[in-house]
């Protein structure tokens, strides 16, 4: 697992505590999980990813990610409709450790209520959260 | 014996079935047909499956060989926590194999069926002994099965009272069955995080429960192998609010003996009898979970119920707000049988197992510390969870370290959970070993830190004696290999 000075957390996207990222463009996020998140849990396997079309809660789980030491939620940001899924990570379930913020994007979603973003984390509060999870030693 | 028990030894090389198969071969013989020929009608045909053609000794050795490359508790130490992996004594399987028991048809009525009847509702007493609740079903087929009946009841309970509610309140000590089986009843589970002490707390109970929420699922000791000392406070926060508690007594091996389960406010609690009643370990075979609950749960449990009549057993159905049926006839009985034999074995001695299982994993707790690190020194029950923290500075992690364990002759203990330590590497040694095999254990995992400094490369670079050494674990996983493939 990485130590916080090697974390890659970006100023561009917003954070929650389960360690999902949101980037916006317009009425449309992308999510995906940070590098805390893909470090803590070492390589992935599989990516479980809903379909398109289906709908998504903030705060409720939409997927799955499998490591080799664990299955582990994937949460949404973010309310609304899925309009676009990864289909690459099928194949290639290591582009979550690999390139968690661009080529390992899981899921884009039309947002029912953009509000929803304010609630989450920028990047300087998302750190001194992340310093909080120490992990336990 | 000096040294550890791990050693280089002839293994000896097996491939799949297929690859032993010769046309014609055939390992049986059948009578001569006594009656016409009749073919059968074209729709029922279709292509022969390809099965592979062995004579007996082609399929004994076979098998007999991969038997070799198998460790189990019965070959030596296996302290894998939170799955319990205890001895099953062999006068459990002595018992449930008298011919009475074991060639019972199922469809037997139950006039002619009344020692069997007699032997579910004797260790239905005995679990009821145990926990101090009111009434049981022996019928779900395992733990998680039987999780999953407590919350069905629960289901029912809320919808009897003419309100369901929507979520279930889920400790990140719970077992990681337990969001399964409350999602499976279309309640959200509803994550709670435990304190800095290693348990939940009143107020973080307090916090999310609300009159939406069914109830709460909590793992006593808790999959940390500590003690929930918040626990009469929490379940009153829970019916305060009109929810109920489920127990999941995977950790009851920890209690038996002990502990008043009623007292703790539970209602519904599962008994996974192979942690506790040392039947063998299901996995995936028949296995056993009883639930036993509170007296307001009873009109839901399943059916049928075992009622004794005067000094007659008999199977009843009439249970109008019982959540029906979750196992053919009456469950696994053959385990069920195994889980009497070690309660009758034992009588009263059941404390000692507790005492014993809480006293081995404090003993391997006590002299591993410093060695390895130990994220919550809090005093633990029947399982203690260190980490990787000390050696992972140089390089060796909690997989490397369960890999060299195999080498040394010894079965590593679980890694990675729970999910609540980083590097887990949690260890129950049960009430089986002896204080001998435990110093050997402890010995083999010293020597494993003191190699992680001076030789970390050994360590990474573990198992060596086994007839497979580390598989690139991540390229098999990603890359699955589902079916055989059939040479030619």
């Amino acid at each position: 697992m990485k130590s916080l000075e090697e974390l890659d957390i970006r100023g561009d996207l917003v954070y929650t505590q389960t360690h999902e990222w949101t980037r916006r463009t317009g009425d449309t996020a992308q999510v995906g999980v940070d590098d805390y998140a893909q470090s803590a849990l070492g390589d992935i396997v599989y990516v479980e990813l809903p379909s398109v079309g289906a709908t998504v809660n903030a705060g409720a789980a939409f997927g799955s990610l499998e490591s080799t030491k664990a299955v582990s939620d994937l949460y949404s940001s973010v309310t609304g409709k899925v309009v676009a899924v990864n289909e690459t990570l099928s194949d290639s379930p290591e582009l979550v450790n690999t390139s968690p913020y661009e080529d390992g994007w899981v899921i884009e979603v039309e947002m029912a209520n953009p509000k929803e973003l304010d609630a989450l984390m920028k990047s300087d509060d998302y750190l001194s959260f992340v310093k909080t999870l120490a992990p336990i030693e | 014996m000096a040294g550890h028990p791990g050693v280089r030894g002839l293994v000896i090389k097996e491939g799949l079935l297929w690859e032993r198969s010769r046309k014609g071969r055939i390992g049986v013989s059948l009578p001569e047909q006594d009656v016409p020929r009749a073919e059968l009608a074209d729709e029922l045909v279709g292509e022969k499956p390809a099965l592979p053609e062995l004579s007996e000794v082609d399929v004994i050795r076979h098998y007999t060989r991969l038997s070799t490359w198998n460790f189990g508790v019965d070959t030596g130490t296996y302290p894998l926590g939170s799955c319990t992996m205890k001895y099953n004594p062999k006068i459990n399987e002595h018992l449930a194999g008298l011919p009475g028991f074991a060639n019972l048809h199922p469809m037997t009525p139950e006039s002619h069926a009344q020692g069997a009847l007699k032997l579910m509702y004797e260790l239905e007493r005995d679990l009821l002994e145990i926990t101090k609740l009111h009434a049981v079903s022996l019928q779900p087929a395992a733990g998680a099965q039987g999780e999953l009946t407590g919350m069905l009841m629960i289901h029912a309970y809320h919808a009897h009272k003419g309100r369901q509610r929507g979520k279930v309140i889920m400790p990140s000590t719970a077992h990681g069955t337990n969001p399964a089986s409350a999602a499976l009843c279309g309640y959200a589970p509803v994550p709670v995080r435990i304190s800095p002490d290693g348990i939940i707390t009143p107020e973080a109970i307090r916090e999310v429960m609300d009159e939406d929420t069914a109830g709460i699922m909590i793992t006593n000791p808790n999959t940390l192998g500590i003690f929930e000392s918040n626990i009469a406070e929490i379940t009153k926060i829970i019916h305060e609010k009109g929810g109920l508690v489920y127990g999941d007594g995977a950790n009851l091996n920890a209690l038996m003996g002990y502990a008043d389960i009623e007292k703790m406010g539970i209602d519904v609690l599962h008994v996974n009898v192979h942690k506790t009643l040392s039947t063998p370990h299901g996995g995936g075979g028949p296995g056993a979970g009883p639930v036993v609950v509170r007296d307001i749960l009873e009109p839901f449990l399943p059916i049928p119920r075992i009622v004794k009549e005067g000094d007659r057993y008999k199977l009843v159905s009439d249970a109008p707000l019982s959540i029906g049926r979750l196992h053919s006839f009456y469950g696994n009985f053959a385990t069920l049988a195994r889980a009497l034999a070690y309660t009758r074995t034992l009588g009263k001695r059941l404390k000692d197992v507790t005492e014993l299982a809480v006293l081995n994993a404090n003993y391997v707790k006590a002299r591993l510390k410093g060695v390895y690190n130990l994220p919550f020194p809090q005093p633990s029950m029947h399982e203690c969870v260190f980490n990787d923290a000390i050696q992972h500075k140089g390089g060796v992690t909690t997989l490397d370290i369960a890999k060299r364990l195999i080498d040394l002759g010894y079965h590593p203990p679980t890694v990675y959970f729970p999910l609540v330590v980083d590097g887990a590497l949690m260890i129950e040694p049960t009430e089986s070993e002896s204080k001998a095999d435990l110093d050997g254990f402890v010995e083999a995992m010293i020597a494993i830190a003191e190699e992680a400094v001076t030789d970390p490369g050994a360590v990474k670079d573990a198992p060596r004696n086994t007839r497979v050494s580390r598989p690139d674990e991540v390229r098999a996983a990603r890359h699955l290999i589902l079916r055989g493939e059939i040479p030619g």
